[in-house]
């Protein structure tokens, strides 16, 4: 970096890689492939209107209805569609459920495969090296990682998404929210515990 | 291929490690790269496994050099550069250079949220009976192909118990090399912690991949 630039001088303090970037995307919009409104639209969307608060609504209609619920863990892909959450990176998902016996964790050990529609784009954690490697083999040193620990009895199962078929976790519901609203209910269900890496907040964790 | 990509089980030493509150792009470059990646999958033709070849298919040193948005422009280079859409020197140049190669069709802001919603399912109607049922015993085929695969190494060799049918799907190592869909049945694969790591492994561990049937075979 040049650390003696000159106000107004914009291209001084760019690494190569934006200037890459900036250099691909005037050529695609000068040769007519790409138009700057949709690449606009697209990163809006994922900025502003898919992340995990999708996820979160999915959870807390399965905790208060037991219907949906059933229709979750049976055929997640229409049951989530239901809520308006459908599409790109979530064509086939699959919803596990966790339960005292069984902790579910989610990885993509070859690249990065996420169940976009209801997380959003995935974290930089999730595409690391250290958590594609370790997921695998030593998934409580991973949940340690992440601050938290499940029982050595509880058995763990790693979903490894090396197909186009999305994983998404269905938390356990935290104790002591008995006669919730969904809409309460969805602040205590946080990305990582959709993901396996985490736990829903307690109730004393929200306002 | 056999690359640096297929981490599972590489040993690594940093912890993984958590940002509170992380927003989908850490930079500008970051939001352009994303988007211009997705708009670009259209006039350009390929199709997802194309594009996963095109980032794994690399020196071990290169990947693992790159921060994941630098292997998606990397990645998206070589699949336009590959179809005479953008070439090198203009890329070196910041600029057009040669004329428009002609595309079918392009992204336009209108047609997002519908490309969007559409995706890109994979499943497809099944050309004959599955070779495999939940419970059955199979092991995972000892395959180190040069070209695209999605069988990780961690699991190939061993043996482990059908989980699920998932349907007949898109076979990606045909698909990555432009030869076809070839549908083939998909199964989620369960293996034993033991069975992959060895007798020091977390004796409640149990692993899933998702196999087409040509990566397994009777166990």
């Amino acid at each position: 970096m040049n650390e003696h630039h000159h106000h107004g001088h914009d291209h001084s303090d760019l690494s190569e890689t934006e200037l890459r970037v900036r250099a691909l995307e005037t050529i695609l919009t000068e040769k007519g492939y790409v138009e700057p409104a949709a690449l606009d639209l697209l990163i809006e969307t994922y900025e502003t209107k898919v992340g995990p608060r999708n996820g979160a609504r999915v959870v807390a209609r399965a905790w208060t209805d037991s219907a949906y619920r059933a229709r979750l863990l049976g055929d997640a892909t229409p049951a989530i569609a239901e809520l308006g959450y459908a599409g790109r990176q979530g064509e086939h998902i699959v919803a596990l459920e966790n339960t005292p016996e069984l902790h579910n964790m989610v990885v993509c050990t070859l690249c990065s495969c996420y169940p976009w529609p209801v997380l959003g784009l995935p974290p930089v954690w999730y595409k690391s090296a250290p958590y594609r490697s370790k997921a695998v083999k030593d998934p409580r040193g991973v949940l340690r990682d992440f601050g938290f620990e499940i029982p050595a009895t509880t058995k763990i199962r790693v979903w490894d998404s090396t197909a186009e078929i999305r994983y998404v976790v269905l938390p356990m519901r935290p104790e002591g929210t008995e006669g919730w609203s969904e809409e309460r209910l969805a602040d205590l269900v946080t990305r990582d515990s959709m993901i396996g890496t985490g736990l829903p907040k307690q109730p004393h964790e929200v306002g | 291929m056999d690359g640096a990509h297929d981490m599972g089980g590489v040993p690594w030493t940093d912890p993984v490690q958590p940002e509170p509150n992380e927003p989908p792009f850490h930079a500008e470059w970051e939001r352009r790269a994303f988007a211009i990646t997705l708009a670009m999958g259209m006039p350009g033709g390929w199709n997802i496994d194309m594009s996963r070849f095109a980032r794994e298919n690399r020196p071990p040193a290169d990947y693992l050099s790159k921060s994941y948005f630098e292997i998606w422009i990397a990645g998206l280079e070589r699949l336009m550069a590959e179809r005479g859409l953008v070439a090198p020197d203009e890329v070196a140049a910041g600029h057009a250079l040669h004329p428009a190669k002609p595309v079918v069709r392009t992204l336009s802001a209108e047609g997002v949220a519908a490309m969007l919603h559409r995706g890109g399912p994979t499943e497809r109607a099944p050309t004959g009976p599955a070779r495999f049922a939940v419970g059955d015993r199979v092991r995972a085929r000892m395959i180190n192909p040069p070209t695209h695969t999605r069988l990780p190494r961690y699991v190939r060799g061993h043996a482990g118990t059908i989980a699920a049918v998932r349907g007949c799907h898109v076979f990606p190592d045909s698909n990555a090399r432009g030869a076809g869909e070839d549908p083939q049945w998909l199964y989620t694969v369960a293996f034993d912690g033991v069975e992959i790591w060895g007798k020091e492994s977390d004796p409640a561990l149990e692993i899933t991949v998702d196999a087409w049937e040509p990566y397994l075979e009777p166990a």
